[in-house]
Parts: C-alpha cells; sequence; structure tokens
C-alpha cells in the first residue's frame, strides 16, 4: 500500500511534464500575431461594447483604430473628445474635434395633447405594434410607448415616465451611442449636438401628415405652418414634408422661434423662464 | 376607455387549452394509480404523497417569494404534478424528513436554479429521486410488503421488489424459472400486489391514466409507445438468447416502474423533445438504456437513470433533429 | 375518406352562424372612401380628380406596373376630395372618396340577370379583361389575378385548383356564393382554365358545406373537366400550399409559387369576379362580405360596394353591440383589428367580425413549458417555439437557416399556446426583418 502514493507522484508528473511539452510547440506552432497596440488601445476605450462607433464591439474598433490611417468618420461616442485625443496619442496621429451628442425624443405625444382612440393588446413592443398598425393614437408616426428605447439603452440613460407615457433621456448619463434611434420603429430619436447647460430647443414632433390631420391626431403637432421658418435669422429651421426640423448646428439659441409656434410644438429646455408675456408651453416631459 | 377598439395582431382566437388545465389533467391521470398505492399501502402511501406535494408547492413559492423575488406561480400546477411524480418514486414507508428533503432537491435544485417552469433540463421529481436512492439507499431500498390499512406507517413489514428478488438471485447463480416462484404472479403484478415504490406498482391504473392523457391530447403517444416498444423488443431478445439467465418481457414490463416511466416521467413536457422522430429516438433510448442497467448495471431497476440520461440528450436533439419541413424534399407525383 | 393535408393543423370551433343567411344587397352609402391599394403590389395612380363625376365601373385608379391593379368607382357620383384614410393596413392611405347621387353604371356593363356559359375569347384577351378589370385574389391576399393567369414561358401549368374550402371560422361568404351562383362560379372557373389553358380543374370544399357540397357537385356534371373533392375540416386548409397538397398530392417547395408544381389557386369569389369581368364587363368593384358576431342581431352575408364604411356594414346586421371589443375584418384567425369604423371595405374583405369585450383580449403569456403542440399544429413543419425565440432575441441568421420565411402566417401556433405566449407577433416581426436583410443581401 505504501507504494501507491509515491506511485501516483511519478506518474502524474510524468504525465504533466508530456502534456506542457505538447503544449509548448501547439502554442508556439499555432500562434497568431496581432498588433500589441490593438491591447493598449483597447485598454483606453471604455469596454461598453454598446456597439455606438458602429463596430461589434471596443476590440473591433480598437483594431480599427489601429489598421486606419486616419481617425475620420471614427468616434467614440461614449469616451468622446478625451479618448479619442489619449488613442490619438497612443498611435501617434490626430482625432478629429468631434461635438458631443445626446438624444432627444422628437415627439411630444403626451395621453392630454394626443388622445387615445383605441386599445393595443398586443406584445407590449414597440415593433410589433408599428408593424400592425397606427397606434394607439390617431398620429402614426409619434411614440407607441412600449419602451424598446429603454430596453436598449446599455447605459440606463432612458426611463418611461409614468404621467406622459414617454421616454425620457436623461443627459447626464447619455453617451449618444446611438442604441435608441436604431431601435425605435418610428425613427423619432435624434441625436443632436450637446450645448451649455444642457439646453436645447427642438421640434418635439415627428408628424409628416398635413396641418389638419396632424392637429386632430395631438394637439402639439408641428402641422407645417412655416412661422418658425420665417422668423429664424439664421437658415436654422427647415421645413419638409410638414415638419419643420431646428438644425442644432446653427441654431444660436435666440429663442424666437418657440414663441411663434401655434401648437406649441417648439420646446425649449434648460432655460431660464421668459420674462415677457409670451408663455411658452411648460415643458413638462423633459425637465431635465 | 370601454368604447376604445381593442386591437391586436392576429390570431384573434385562441384554443381553450392552458398551463394550469394541462397540469391538472396530468393530476387527474395519476389519480387511479394514487388511489391503488392507498389500497397496497395504506397510510403510508397518503403520509407520503401529501408531505411530497405539499412541500414541493411550498419550496416553490418560498423561492420565488424570497429568493427569486419574481411573479408566484404555484398556482400553475407543475409543483403539484412534481410532488405526485416524486411520491410515487418513493417507497411508502419513507421518513417523512426525507421527502422535505428529496422535494427540497427537486424543487430548488433540479427547477427553481435553471429558472423554473420550462427551462429545467432534467425531470425534477427524477433529479429528486435519484439524490434520495444515492443519499439514503437503505431507506430508499427497504420496500413495504402491500397490505393496505393493516399495518401502521412505521412499522410496515418491508421486503425486496420482485426485481431485485430476481436480480439477487440470478447474482446468486439460481436459475429464473425457480426464482418465478418467489415473486408475485404476472396477474397480481398487474394489479400492483407486489413491493415497489408507491407509483410503480399497478400497472393497470397507470394504463387507465395513460389512457386518460391520450383522449385528453395531453400527451402524443410517440414517447410511451417507442419507449415501451423498444424496451418489449430488447428484453424479447435476451429472453431468447438466454431464458435461464432473464425474465420474460412481461415481467420486466409490469415491475420496476417502466409503465410509470414512460406514461408519466418520460412525457414530461419540459424535459422531453420537441418533435415526433426525436421523441421517438428519445424513447428507444430510454427502452434500451433501462435494459441494459437492468441487465448488466448494478441497480435493479433503471427507468430514472435512462430517463435522466436521456434527458441530457434532449437539446442536442432539438437541435439537429429537425421536424419535416413542408416543401422541403421536392417529391412530386 | 376526405381528403386533407398531412402535417398540422388545429380546428378551431366553427361558428358559422350566418350558413344560411342568403345574400342581400347593401343600399348605397351617402359617401364612399375607395383606396387606391387594395392589392398586394404597388399602389395604383389616382386619375380622377376633385370635382370630377364617375360612373359605377369607371376607372379612377390605374396600374403601376405588372403586379398591380386598377381600381374602379363603385357608385356615381361626385369626387369630393383626394385624401388620406386609415384602411385595414392600420395606416393612413391615399383613397378617392366619392359622394354618392343615383347609381348609373358604365354602359359596357351588361346588368341583365342572363348567364352567359359561352366563352368566346382567347387566353389573351381574358387575362387583358382581368388586368381591365382590377382582379385580384378574393380569399385574402389579394394578389392580381392576371399576374396568376400568365404563365411564364418555361413553365407548364396543367390543373386549375378552385378553392371553396373557406377554412376560417365564422365565415361564410364564399360559402353563400357557391350556393347562390353556383353556375357563374363554375362558368368563371371555365374561364380560368380557358386562360391558363388547361383541361382539368378540381375544386375543394369543406365537409362542413355539405349543402354547397352537393350543388356545386351536381352543377358540375355539366361542365366540363370541373370536379368537384370534399374535403376533412381542418384550419389552414385553404392556405395555396396545403390545399394544393390536400387535392393533388403536389408539394410546393419551399420559396416556390404552386406554378412550379404545375398548377394555380384561385378562390370561388375570384371566379365569380372573372365571370362578371369577362362575361358581364363589370370590373371588381363589389364583394359578399359577412358580417358576423355572436352579439350581432342579425348577422348575415351583404353584397356590398368597395368603399363602403364598415359603419353602414354593422348596421345593416343589427347595429354595433355594446360588449363589443374587437372588429376584424376577415376571419378571426388571420384578420386585421381595425381601430375605427370608419375603414372602407376593401377588395380583400371577406368578412367582418365583431368579437365581445370579454373574448377580445389576451391572456397574459407564461413560460414555455416546451409541450411542443405548437410544433405539432404547424402545417409548414416548422418550430414556432424556438423561431419567437429566435426572433425576439435578434438572432436572424439563424432563424433564416430555421426556415421562417417559410411561415404564412396562419396563427395556428398561437391559437393551440396553452401558456398563451405571442409566438405568430414575434415570429411575423422576425420574419419581416429576415425578408429585409435577404433582399438587402441579394442588393450587394
Amino acid at each position: 500500500m505504501s507504494s501507491v502514493i509515491p506511485l501516483t507522484i511519478i506518474s502524474l508528473s510524468v504525465i504533466a511534464s508530456i502534456a506542457a511539452v505538447i503544449l509548448f510547440f501547439v502554442a508556439r506552432k499555432f500562434k497568431v500575431f496581432e498588433d500589441p497596440r490593438i491591447d493598449e488601445v483597447q485598454e483606453i476605450l471604455p469596454a461598453a461594447n454598446c456597439g455606438g462607433c458602429g463596430f461589434a464591439g471596443c476590440r473591433n474598433f480598437a483594431e480599427a483604430l489601429v489598421k486606419a490611417d486616419s481617425f475620420e468618420g471614427l468616434v467614440c461616442p461614449v469616451g468622446g473628445a478625451k479618448i479619442m485625443e489619449e488613442a490619438a496619442a497612443l498611435l501617434g496621429k490626430e482625432a478629429p474635434v468631434v461635438d458631443p451628442l445626446v438624444a432627444v425624443l422628437l415627439c411630444n405625444g403626451t395621453p392630454e395633447f394626443r388622445p387615445k382612440t383605441s386599445n393595443y393588446t398586443g406584445v407590449y413592443d414597440c415593433r410589433i405594434s408599428h408593424n400592425l398598425y397606427a397606434g394607439e393614437s390617431d398620429c402614426s408616426y409619434g411614440c407607441l410607448e412600449y419602451a424598446d428605447c429603454v430596453r436598449a439603452c446599455a447605459f440606463s440613460a432612458l426611463y418611461m415616465d409614468p404621467e406622459t407615457r414617454l421616454p425620457v433621456v436623461i443627459d447626464e448619463k447619455c453617451v449618444a451611442c446611438g442604441a435608441c434611434v436604431k431601435a425605435c420603429p418610428r425613427n423619432i430619436f435624434e441625436l443632436r449636438k450637446k450645448a451649455k447647460k444642457d439646453r436645447k430647443i427642438y421640434v418635439a414632433c415627428s408628424n409628416c401628415d398635413k396641418g389638419g390631420p396632424a392637429r386632430r391626431a395631438c394637439k402639439v403637432a408641428c402641422i407645417g405652418c412655416g412661422k418658425c421658418v420665417k422668423v429664424c435669422q439664421f437658415d436654422a429651421i427647415t421645413l419638409e414634408n410638414n415638419l419643420a426640423y431646428i438644425d442644432a448646428t446653427k441654431c444660436t439659441f435666440c429663442r424666437k422661434c418657440a414663441p411663434e409656434c401655434p401648437t406649441n410644438s417648439i420646446l425649449e429646455i434648460n432655460f431660464p423662464p421668459r420674462k415677457q408675456k409670451i408663455e411658452a408651453e411648460p415643458a413638462q416631459t423633459t425637465e431635465n | 376607455m370601454s368604447n376604445l377598439l381593442n386591437v391586436s395582431p392576429s390570431p384573434h382566437v385562441y384554443g381553450k387549452e392552458t398551463t394550469r388545465k394541462l397540469m391538472l389533467g396530468v393530476v387527474l391521470a395519476l389519480i387511479p394509480a394514487l388511489a391503488a398505492s392507498i389500497y397496497f399501502f395504506g397510510w403510508g402511501a397518503i403520509i407520503v404523497t401529501i408531505t411530497a406535494v405539499l412541500s414541493c408547492v411550498l419550496f416553490e413559492y418560498l423561492i420565488q417569494r424570497f429568493l427569486l423575488k419574481k411573479a408566484i406561480t404555484i398556482t400553475d400546477g407543475s409543483a403539484v404534478v412534481t410532488g405526485l411524480l416524486l411520491a410515487f418514486n418513493l417507497p411508502s414507508n419513507f421518513p417523512v424528513v426525507l421527502v422535505v428533503l428529496g422535494s427540497l432537491v427537486a424543487i430548488g435544485v433540479a427547477k427553481m436554479t435553471f429558472g423554473g417552469l420550462g427551462n429545467n433540463p432534467f425531470n425534477p421529481a427524477l433529479v429528486g429521486r435519484v439524490f434520495m436512492l444515492i443519499s439514503f439507499p437503505v431507506q430508499m431500498t427497504s420496500w413495504p410488503v402491500p397490505s393496505g390499512f393493516g399495518t401502521g406507517y412505521a412499522d410496515a413489514v418491508t421486503g425486496a421488489t420482485p426485481l431485485a428478488v430476481i436480480k439477487a438471485g440470478i447474482k446468486g447463480g439460481e436459475q429464473v424459472s425457480a426464482l418465478m416462484d418467489q415473486v408475485p404472479s404476472h396477474m397480481q403484478l398487474f394489479y400492483g400486489y407486489m413491493g415497489g415504490s408507491m407509483g410503480e406498482i399497478a400497472a393497470a391504473a397507470l394504463l387507465i391514466g395513460f389512457a386518460y392523457m391520450l383522449i385528453r391530447k395531453i400527451i402524443t403517444w410517440h414517447i410511451p409507445v417507442s419507449v415501451i416498444g423498444s424496451f418489449l423488443i430488447f428484453t424479447t431478445i435476451l429472453w431468447h438468447a438466454a431464458p435461464e439467465k432473464n425474465a420474460d418481457p412481461l415481467f420486466h414490463l409490469l415491475t420496476g416502474g417502466i409503465l410509470l416511466g414512460a406514461i408519466y416521467m418520460a412525457t414530461d413536457y419540459v424535459t422531453s423533445p420537441m418533435n415526433p422522430k426525436a421523441m421517438i429516438i428519445y424513447g428507444c433510448g430510454i427502452g434500451i438504456i433501462t435494459v441494459v442497467i437492468r441487465v448488466f448495471g448494478a441497480y435493479p431497476e433503471g427507468v430514472s437513470f435512462a430517463i435522466l440520461i436521456m434527458n441530457a440528450f434532449v437539446p442536442l436533439m432539438n437541435t439537429y433533429i429537425k421536424p419535416k419541413r413542408f416543401g422541403e424534399e421536392v417529391k412530386n407525383g | 375518406m376526405l381528403k386533407t393535408f398531412p402535417t398540422g393543423g388545429v380546428h378551431p370551433p366553427e361558428n358559422k352562424i350566418t350558413a344560411n343567411a342568403p345574400i342581400q344587397s347593401l343600399p348605397l352609402p351617402e359617401q364612399v372612401i375607395i383606396p387606391v391599394s387594395q392589392h398586394i403590389g404597388a399602389p395604383a395612380t389616382a386619375i380622377v380628380n376633385k370635382g370630377d363625376t364617375v360612373k359605377a365601373g369607371q376607372t379612377i385608379a390605374t396600374s403601376k406596373g405588372f403586379v398591380s391593379s386598377n381600381i374602379h368607382s363603385s357608385v356615381s357620383g361626385k369626387v369630393s376630395k383626394i385624401d388620406m384614410v386609415t384602411d385595414t393596413t392600420g395606416y393612413k392611405q391615399t383613397a378617392v372618396f366619392i359622394d354618392v347621387s343615383g347609381d348609373e353604371w358604365v354602359d359596357t356593363i351588361d346588368r341583365s340577370e342572363e348567364i352567359i356559359q359561352d366563352v368566346g375569347l382567347t387566353p389573351e384577351e381574358i387575362t387583358r379583361k382581368c388586368l381591365d378589370a382590377g382582379i385580384v385574389g378574393l380569399g385574402g391576399a389579394t394578389f392580381p389575378s392576371h399576374v396568376k393567369l400568365t404563365v411564364p414561358s418555361g413553365k407548364k401549368c396543367d390543373v386549375l385548383i378552385i378553392n371553396g374550402v373557406e377554412c376560417e371560422p365564422y365565415l361564410t361568404a364564399d360559402h353563400r356564393l357557391m350556393l347562390e351562383r353556383g353556375e357563374e362560379v363554375l362558368t368563371g372557373a371555365t374561364i380560368l382554365m380557358k386562360a391558363l389553358r388547361v383541361e382539368k380543374a378540381l375544386i375543394g370544399i369543406e365537409s362542413n358545406k355539405p349543402d354547397a357540397l352537393a350543388h356545386i357537385a351536381k352543377l358540375a356534371s355539366g361542365f366540363k373537366g370541373i370536379t368537384v373533392h370534399g374535403l376533412k375540416v381542418k384550419y389552414p386548409q385553404g392556405a395555396e400550399k396545403q390545399l394544393i397538397k390536400a387535392l393533388i398530392k403536389r408539394e410546393v417547395p419551399s420559396g416556390r409559387l404552386p406554378l412550379d408544381v404545375g398548377t394555380v389557386v384561385h378562390n370561388v369569389g375570384t371566379a365569380f369576379a372573372v365571370y362578371e369581368a369577362v362575361q358581364k364587363n363589370k370590373p371588381l368593384f363589389e364583394r359578399v362580405v359577412t358580417v358576423t358576431g355572436r352579439s350581432l342581431s342579425s348577422p348575415g352575408n351583404f353584397l356590398v360596394r368597395t368603399g363602403t364604411p364598415v359603419s353602414k356594414l354593422i348596421a345593416a346586421a343589427g347595429g354595433m353591440p355594446e360588449d363589443t371589443g374587437k372588429i376584424v375584418a376577415g376571419g378571426p384567425m388571420m384578420g386585421k383589428a381595425i381601430n375605427n369604423t370608419d375603414v372602407p371595405v376593401v377588395k380583400g374583405m371577406s368578412g367582418l367580425l365583431l368579437i365581445p369585450l370579454e373574448e377580445s383580449g389576451r391572456a397574459g403569456s407564461e413560460p414555455c413549458i416546451r409541450c411542443a403542440r405548437c410544433v405539432s399544429v404547424c402545417p409548414l413543419g416548422l418550430e414556432p417555439y424556438l423561431l419567437m425565440t429566435l426572433a425576439e432575441l435578434g438572432l436572424y441568421e439563424r432563424a433564416e437557416t430555421e426556415k421562417i420565411t417559410d411561415c404564412m402566417e396562419c396563427g395556428s401556433c398561437s391559437y393551440t399556446c396553452p401558456a398563451a405566449r405571442p409566438l405568430l407577433d414575434y415570429i411575423r416581426l422576425g420574419k419581416g426583418i429576415v425578408i429585409k436583410m435577404a433582399r438587402e443581401r441579394n442588393l450587394k
């Protein structure tokens, strides 16, 4: 019996060393060369794997950065300018200046403004409801309220407001990865340029119908009247398909357009209250 | 609100079957077997069954309420079925504490850890039984002799199952024909007069439940028929090859819970394959493995091991064995 | 032995409560709303303007492209506007609004009751007439009929199948049409046979319509080449591929058309419309619609002009019951729920079903218990439980290899699921995405 233990130790040691030798040769034979800089760049990246850059994950983006001749069109929305500069410094390249963006919901169709005309009893999923019909209200462009965007957000920057039944973007948490833009079947999220103090002026509507039907469906719909276009001195507002759009890169936040809007579909967020008589519709949806 | 029309994708009508009704159907189908075991084993059967069912339901509730903090789904009846089947797999004099422990293993380990109903790869009741068989072999193999309400729960006279008698006898070098005199006759076996697990004894009662489940369309014929079919074929071959060493196929069929396994355990929805082709392969696997364990293995029965082994192959079968797609092979006449 | 298809299928309660209600003509409404897209394929282009006067049967929108169809005015009157209207698709579509005055028909239409059986036209002329008359498949799919009558070179068609199955519960429009207009339907079938240059036609009728089966069988003895076959009651027997399998035992390969196995399927309603178009010069602007529901006071079958708001149909059937929870355009298995009663009747609307509130909801979805019922009822041999999971998780490549695109959305899986899982909802979603992916791949 006493010989069992040494015998075991010896035989196991022999097996282990044979296996080690085999592994050594196998590892050498199948070694794959990888640019060590890929690992270094990956270290810098946020490791969120959100896909906001357009690549499958941070590793793929790091590979793309190492391979690329210039950083043109390669942006990590999560890390922003700081991380891109770090990566550029590491690789000896130059990072283009990119404006930070934030997701904005182009709809303000709360139950108060947008009367319900039917009762959806299907699955709680925007895509399925969108494929089925116009939605619970008569607006076939607006938010469906089944939170596909909230489920898509990897940064907890979205939540459904139980009062307004619309998703709310938390600006501080939003990294503009664009997941909500992709998830929304109605395409009513936009990535807009971030401004000081998170100020925003935008047309909170996506309805392309003519004025009459649009307004019947929702009290705060853009009816395409063009008043805002006329009042804007900076060519920042365009009107297309009965829908006004404010270009955030041109807007100077002069706040002239919002009071003009007959349906209060232009929202001003995070501005000090107006002193004069004109009363802008209090923006209930997006407080932050 | 009330005058708004409801809108949803098609279809707009639904069948009447629900999970709960199906589970209730299985419970109903088990009642004849339960009645038989109460008839043969008396109070023991009642105590073990009630303990198993209650503790299964209770454990499911506790785990959902305090560990998972999810919606409580004990009303779907799946825990009741698990409890009943677990009880059916235990001897009628099994200690109550151990029954509770078995229920904990069945529900807690085999079912809830995988995510509850629909996600468990192995049949919970069988995991519970096998756990007991390995951990408490003495208690699990002391089978009370059928005596109805004549004896109490604790002081039941115990004996071996017919299969164990045969197995031990063959090992001891005896002829099967001689051993047959020591066990009940085939007719007695059919009605359930033998030692054994509570649910496995009364073949007649099990078959009544089988007919009910087929008529109610709770299960399809594929799994039970392929299990029993392959089992019979294999035992017949062995019997013909060496009649002095092997019991006859009918004896095998009526003992050792093959009917209980084929009808109620192998057909468990969650742990059986999803299409007829795979179901038949699965059933044949169970039949053959059972015979292999019985004849060549250490255990006299083997149905529970066979089912658990085949359970492990179910995901693989679901991935690689597909139903025949419409329009797949072009074979036009 | 009644014929049927071999795999899958369900048998929902038939509820054919209007089977004995004769077809009634619905009085003309004050206004009709005629969408320019009432078929599969490109929407037609409106050729009338606001203020124009039109007659019943006049073309008001012309087809755009090969897979498209003409749209005709169903009434005489004045075009009041061309605007958007929510139709059965649930979205707003362009439609022509016509204020009705009188009932003047285009002169070329033969309005006599006489049945003309002789077909003097060549196949090309028949196809042309179907195109001009805007004939589409009236079984529900609304596929333009002239496309199905055009056999591409290299393909051969040897038998025509006429679909009188009507496997959807509740609906009886085709049933009544066969009983009351049997001769016209059979003449229509003869015309279709001629257009396709085939010698043989089979009519399939489910055995739950014994009167129609007997009636058509009796009449068919007077028509050359037409035979009538009783079928076992099973849903979805009226699906093209299932009916072909049941009647002539040929299996249409996955992703292919009936023509690939030498046959073409037309609905009895379509056969009737073809008869009217070819023999009577009457374009497709009215159809039989079953208005049904357990709470309706007088459900029935109505001959109705296209563009009539469904509220008129409901009024004719005794008015909207208090307990209505859902209105479905079509049958309960594949029909579309509509969200208001101003939706106009379109060519593809075979029925209007009012479901009481308590039956209109859906049970909450429970975890899948893997009972395999969905697999066993799928008429196409698919695995709905798997396809749903793949679609839900976004694994579209795998879903494609599991043949998600074969799904015809019959709803048997959702119908039968004991855990009330929204199987078809997710499969339909995944199917749409997979088809889109495949199309993009082909473009590259």
